[in-house]
């Protein structure tokens, strides 16, 4: 018999550390699936090695929302056991990888937020989420290094890799808004100094990104309409695959170790 | 007051962690890395603490045991690793001894950059074959989350730098 999906009570604290953790799961599940299909050995293993960075913040935070649940949940139940409406991340992280030029605009979207985001979180009042997000910010100033080189690469290259990469921004761009966006419950951590306000590093945000596109020889869309829902559990069709994928070994054989 | 065998006990605990090399980089102990940062004893019972290089090396783990199983043949019992996250690990902690093994054993040692967010950023990394420093960056991430992969224009070997953290 599969195993059934845990409960999670989902106080502030234990919601928000269960957003940024399902972010970097999914996400690094995605460049995962890259290990044996990047164009290139290099990037085989860069893409490997940023998805490894990715899925160690997020044992560090799944561990954390366990422990502030402080019930019986932990990072592996917290991972594997969960339906797709349970799952918080963003829209953005699990869109399909496309081609290289879309993993990269996607990878170029998240790493200019989590690095701004995770230096911010430094001065959390929260100790253990102000040491994840110490190793974090390191680990990020790499990750936006290595996409922001490829998509300056990839726009100011052939005028195949400009089309692919413009395209990718186009596309992805509607999923961006949704970094930005907090709710009551976060906005009471933000008010007691344990989250920041991600609002405020949109400006931030938007110059960094602005930068790269620009020596890119590419271009931001204009229009502001964004699409919303992963935070509250309403994801795209895209997750229930990747879920299938990434939990079918703990779904098929329940409590299955090494 | 800690007693005079009490420190020579706890001398010896860390001895014996500290003899644990890193798995993808035996020359270098955990001590040598900066990994090892603190060893406390309470009667028999030892308590190590180790700080994670990044978030998802896969080595960790494998230290970790390492640790308990060295602890274990220098005579302690229920050893316990902890992990922790506070400070976070830097390549600043590398002592220098360390800095010269890994050279010796062909891996080029961590150097301060010039700006981590410069993009094709123009860092001189010796070869730590021929010592040249015309070398250039092949990929930012090599064979272990800490490395990135080289090349040397003047010897033509590739070799690994161990990136600033």
């Amino acid at each position: 018999m599969a195993a059934a999906n845990i409960q999670v009570s989902e106080t502030p604290l234990v919601l928000y550390a269960l957003r940024r953790a399902d972010d970097a799961l999914i996400l690094g599940h995605r460049l995962s699936e890259w290990c044996g299909h990047a164009p290139m050995l290099e990037e085989d293993m860069a893409l490997s090695n940023i998805a490894l960075d990715l899925i160690g913040q997020a044992r560090e935070l799944y561990s954390y929302a366990a422990k502030a649940e402080g019930r019986d949940n932990d990072e592996d139940k917290l991972a594997y056991l969960r339906d797709v409406r349970q799952y918080r991340n963003l829209l953005l992280v699990e869109q399909p990888n496309g081609d290289f030029a879309q993993t990269l605009v996607r990878q170029l979207f998240y790493s200019a937020f989590a690095d701004l985001y995770w230096r911010a979180m430094m001065t959390s009042r929260d100790a253990t989420l102000a040491a994840i997000a110490a190793k974090s910010e390191k680990e990020s100033a790499y990750h936006l290094r290595h996409a922001s080189e490829w998509i300056i690469r990839l726009g100011d290259g052939t005028d195949e890799s400009h089309a692919r990469a413009q395209a990718a921004i186009d596309q992805l761009w509607a999923f961006t808004g949704e970094m930005f966006v907090v709710d009551d419950g976060e906005r009471a951590l933000i008010h007691a100094g344990i989250a920041i306000d991600p609002g405020t590093l949109r400006g931030r945000w938007l110059t960094t990104l602005s930068d790269v596109v620009k020596e890119a020889t590419l271009t931001l869309p204009q229009n502001d309409w964004m699409q919303q829902g992963g935070r509250a559990g309403r994801h795209s069709e895209h997750l229930g695959h990747l879920l299938s994928e990434l939990q079918s070994m703990q779904r098929t054989f329940p409590g299955q170790t090494w | 007051m800690v007693s005079e065998r009490e420190s020579e006990l706890r001398q010896r605990a860390w001895d014996a962690a500290a003899s644990v090399v890193d798995p993808e980089i035996p020359v270098l102990s955990i001590a040598d890395l900066g990994v090892l940062r603190d060893v406390t004893l309470d009667g028999d019972r030892v308590e190590v603490a180790i700080t994670p290089t990044y978030s998802g090396c896969p080595a960790m783990n494998m230290i970790a045991l390492e640790i308990e199983i060295a602890l274990e043949r220098a005579g302690f019992r229920r050893p316990k690793v902890l992990t922790v996250l506070s400070p976070a690990w830097t390549t600043d902690w590398m002592s220098e001894a360390g800095r010269q093994k890994l050279r010796a054993y062909g891996i080029a040692p961590p150097q301060a950059a010039s700006s981590r967010r410069a993009l094709f950023g123009a860092q001189a990394i010796a070869c730590p074959q021929c010592g040249s420093d015309k070398t250039e960056l092949l990929s930012e991430f090599g064979s272990t989350s800490c490395k990135a992969l080289w090349r040397c224009r003047a010897c033509r070997e590739p070799f690994d730098y161990f990136k600033c953290h």
